[in-house]
């Protein structure tokens, strides 16, 4: 229990140490460029993908249950509201989590085992400001992008299915998902991308920068990250859906 | 002039720096001694302000190293890892530049990286290419241009033969004694590799139990009557130093 305690207190330090950097110069644009290019261009494929045949799914599921009760018309409301608000920042931060969050922790590792963070500092280089704060930033502000594309995607997924398979009219579709969606769904999508590229890309830096030596160090290190962020992401995501939704 | 004064560091209990004092001149290129495990890169480390001692003092030109003072101090000085350290992402230009590009003479980063790379006899068509493309020997020379890049005052050798073969190792040696001696900068190297010690050293340090158990300079080696230094010059195993296992 203490120790779960220390280990807590330490990640609030690493988390409190990394934000007030963003107040201290200097910054590093190269290495923010780089990061926003890591996480949000290269993560579009998976990205895309994931919420592609989610939404599909999705669309089926909601048809064939909505059937016992001949509710199937609801599909593209259901649909609509299930990605954006649910499924479309969730699974995207599971992804995030296991492409960024992973990759992150594993380089910083690494780094530390081959002496290259030391080598940092004896260049004078703080090692929050170059390594962590940039790659935090980076999937703070990436994140709702692509939390906005999965939404999007998914979406497309569902009306294809219904469209193509399920008989739904294509324009009315449409209609019923421009209709039925509020800009609250959409902020609150938005935002919990936010919060969990935060967590997502913090959660990496903290595991790669206390990784143990070795290279079962940074094994440790990259699997604990994963684990950490995706757990930490659903947990965000309950409070999140309580604090919007809640009535 | 770097001074060492009572520098103690224990890890989990564990003491390995028990008390050093060293002194090391200007201009002078001290190389410390010791076996495996002595406490020689957790020394290093201290002076550079990567690890901070538990107790004791370090002082450069009189000023004490603090946490606050440490980025001042790191700026005058240069380091050569062990494993060279190199930036992976980064190709073999950037590593060398990589405090001008953070400083004033960022647009003559790559022309300075360049001819720091041909200062340890490395060709300029390597500038372009990414540390694992590189040997071993290469990337120590790389690690060393590295170095001298940004002109120091002090240079930190950790270990610098370690894992290359005789002649690469001389070649490294060489190369270190010339830069010391055309740059005329203070150095600290630590080794248990007799051959670097020979070629890069004015004095010699041997930290033995986490302490300095002699000094002096190289010359004087020879004909010291220690028996710690002795043994650890010839390499037995008959003697007060114990193998590890």
């Amino acid at each position: 229990m203490l120790g779960a305690l220390a280990a807590l207190g330490r990640f609030a330090i690493f988390t409190g140490q990394t934000i007030s950097h963003l107040a201290r110069p200097p910054f590093y644009g190269g290495a923010f460029g780089q990061a926003l290019i890591q996480i949000g261009y290269f993560s579009l494929p998976v990205v895309g993908l994931t919420a592609f045949f989610t939404g599909g799914a999705l669309a089926l599921q909601i048809y064939s249950g909505g059937a016992r009760f001949s509710a199937e018309a609801v599909v593209p409301q259901i649909v609509a509201i299930g990605m954006v608000r649910e499924l479309g920042p969730v699974l995207v931060g599971l992804m995030i989590a296991a492409r960024v969050t992973s990759s992150i922790a594993a380089e910083i590792a690494t780094m530390k085992v081959t002496e290259q963070i030391d080598a940092l500092v004896t260049l004078s280089t703080h090692p929050m400001k170059y390594l962590t704060l940039p790659r935090v930033l980076a999937a703070t502000l990436m994140m709702p992008l692509l939390v906005a594309v999965g939404d999007t995607i998914g979406i497309f997924g569902g009306y294809l299915v219904s469209t193509q398979r399920l008989g739904f009219n294509a324009a009315s579709y449409m209609q019923n998902t421009i209709d039925f969606l509020e800009v609250l769904d959409i902020t609150s999508s938005l935002a919990k991308g936010a919060v969990f590229g935060f967590i997502a890309a913090i959660v990496g830096c903290y595991y790669g920068m206390t990784s143990e030596r070795g290279a079962m160090g940074v094994g440790r290190a990259t699997k604990g990250a994963v684990v950490a962020a995706s757990v930490l992401i659903l947990a965000a995501n309950f409070f999140l859906t309580e604090a919007f939704f809640s009535t | 002039m770097i001074t060492l004064s009572g520098i103690h560091k224990t890890f989990e209990g564990n003491p390995v720096l028990r008390g050093v004092d060293l002194t090391v001149g200007r201009g002078e290129s001290m190389v410390i001694i010791g076996g495996s495990g002595s406490g020689k890169s957790v020394l290093i480390k201290c002076i550079l302000g990567l690890l901070t001692p538990d107790i004791g003092e370090i002082t450069i030109d009189g000023a004490a190293m603090t946490p606050k003072s440490q980025t001042g101090f790191l700026d005058r000085f240069g380091m050569l890892f062990q494993g060279g350290a190199l930036f992976d992402s980064l190709p073999v230009w950037q590593n060398v530049a990589f405090r001008l590009l953070r400083g004033p003479q960022k647009a003559q980063a790559r022309e300075i990286a360049v001819a720091k790379l041909a200062q340890v006899g490395l060709k300029a068509d390597i500038a372009d290419r990414y540390p694992s493309e590189l040997s071993g020997g290469m990337q120590k020379r790389v690690g060393l241009a590295r170095a001298i890049a940004a002109d120091p005052e002090v240079i930190f050798f950790d270990e610098p033969t370690t894992g290359l073969d005789p002649i690469m190792a001389g070649v490294i040696n060489d190369l270190i004694r010339n830069v010391v001696t055309e740059l005329g900068v203070t150095a600290i190297t630590i080794t248990h590799d007799m051959t670097s010690v020979d070629t890069i050293a004015d004095k010699v340090a041997m930290l033995h139990d986490g302490k300095i158990r002699w000094t002096g300079a190289k010359s004087a080696m020879e004909t010291a009557d220690d028996p710690y230094l002795t043994q650890f010059i010839a390499g037995t195993t008959d003697g007060p130093i114990k193998a590890r296992w």
